[in-house]
């Protein structure tokens, strides 16, 4: 296909389509997130970026001999080593027999929350997911680095925006359906994030949505409008706020006399120290991701050249 | 049965379509796509490893004793979102090369790297 639009889209309708089928596999968090992501807003990035870069492919170099040969070697290897693999769905696999067990029947008692993927993402691994939050947060700045160097001067800014309202004058239907849409997005937001630890749910998602919400102003009302209503400086600082405020609930409870990240010390309950922990941490994962895609799309789009 | 494997063999096909494109294409953009179905791929291969047959999704509820593995849906979960972040940087790089090279085609901007030299 030529047309990256179509090829990008293309890419949205598989975003879903895995999404439903990790529904289908029982894994209900990693669907809301990739329904999110993978349907939501990689497919917008994806789009700003070929408003940018051209929609159309000229595709003179197209060898595809050495390319199959390769990608046909590499799976038959690949197809070959499954051969020892377990069976699908079966449960004395043996990744199923180790660290999966004392999750299931512990977690219960020692974070008292329902939501097993939670427990395990906040608490027990939240060393991992620290390091997830800064790796996000890195590639927001990495973004920021790349797009604020050399952008355009002021005077294309104002014409890029005049000719923004003119296209959105146009749009009535749009633009009233989302301000009705838009509340009722920022609350289911604020809902996935806060009922992430009894359902499916949880920072990563809650921060895609909100973002979501935030890009889909943008879009429709123009930058110029957005950027009236959100501070940059102040998602900025949010995105920072958020991995300080993980790091910071590791460092209290090392002065609490615990290990780091280990919220047992921050009440006088061990749970109801979970449950603080937890919620605090989920509330700084939220704030990060929903800050730095914010800000990726605002240096994507704010990039845009008009003729 | 041998074809109880099946579902590595769908990851399987997923990774190479994905590792075909970005070997064969020379656009930046269909590159960067590759990479996303790769990785799709590597989501599916985990997740379909933590099904169980008969299980539930891993939320505690009364009444039910059998739940699917939840750590591999731990590790996805970030790695979508860890997954989007690369992306978006990628898609930085592209559009700077673009504005530097005017193309972000790999034949063309080897051509202007070679007159250059």
């Amino acid at each position: 296909m030529r047309d990256l639009f179509a090829v990008v889209m293309m890419l949205g309708i598989f975003g879903l389509l895995s999404a439903s089928f990790f529904v289908v596999m029982d894994a209900v968090d990693v669907a809301f997130t990739e329904a999110s992501v993978g349907a939501g807003i990689s497919t917008l990035l994806m789009l700003t970026a070929v408003t940018l870069t051209g929609r159309l492919e000229d595709g003179e170099r197209h060898r595809p001999m050495w390319a199959l040969v390769v990608v046909f070697i590499t799976g038959g290897l690949l197809i070959y080593g499954t051969l020892d693999m377990p069976y699908f769905g079966s449960a004395d696999a043996p990744i199923h027999q180790h660290v999966a067990p004392r999750y299931i029947h512990d977690s219960m008692q020692e974070t008292g929350l329902p939501n097993i993927v939670t427990s395990v993402l906040a608490s027990y691994r939240g060393f991992d997911t620290f390091g997830e939050v800064v790796v996000i947060f890195t590639a927001g700045m990495g973004v920021l680095a790349l797009l604020t160097m050399g952008s355009r001067t002021g005077i294309h800014r104002v014409m890029a925006d005049s000719i923004f309202y003119l296209m959105h004058e146009q749009h009535l239907i749009l633009r009233i359906l989302t301000k009705i849409l838009i509340p009722f997005i920022l609350l289911f937001a604020l809902y996935v994030q806060f009922h992430g630890d009894f359902g499916p749910g949880g920072g990563f998602q809650a921060g895609v949505i909100f973002a979501a919400a935030i890009i889909l102003y943008a879009m429709v009302f123009g930058l110029s409008t957005a950027r009236r209503v959100i501070n940059r400086t102040f998602f900025k600082l949010l995105s920072a706020i958020g991995v300080l405020l993980y790091g910071g609930v590791g460092v209290v409870s090392l002065l609490n006399g615990g290990n780091f990240l280990d919220y047992n010390v921050l009440a006088d309950d061990p749970v109801a120290g979970q449950h603080l922990g937890i919620l605090l941490i989920e509330f700084g994962v939220g704030c990060t991701v929903a800050s730095v895609m914010v800000i990726i799309f605002f240096n994507f789009s704010g990039r845009r050249e008009f003729p | 049965m041998i074809l109880g494997l099946y579902n590595y063999w769908v990851v399987v096909v997923l990774m190479m379509i994905g590792l075909y494109i970005v070997i064969a294409h020379g656009n930046l953009i269909k590159k960067i796509v590759g990479l996303t179905i790769f990785q799709t791929a590597v989501f599916i291969f985990y997740i379909s490893m933590a099904k169980v047959d008969g299980a539930t999704a891993p939320v505690l509820a009364e009444g039910i004793s059998q739940y699917s593995n939840p750590l591999p849906h731990v590790l996805i979960l970030t790695a979508i979102v860890v997954g989007i972040a690369t992306v978006a940087l990628g898609l930085a790089l592209a559009v700077r090369i673009n504005e530097a090279y005017g193309s972000i085609e790999e034949e063309s901007i080897q051509n202007q790297d070679n007159q250059e030299c």
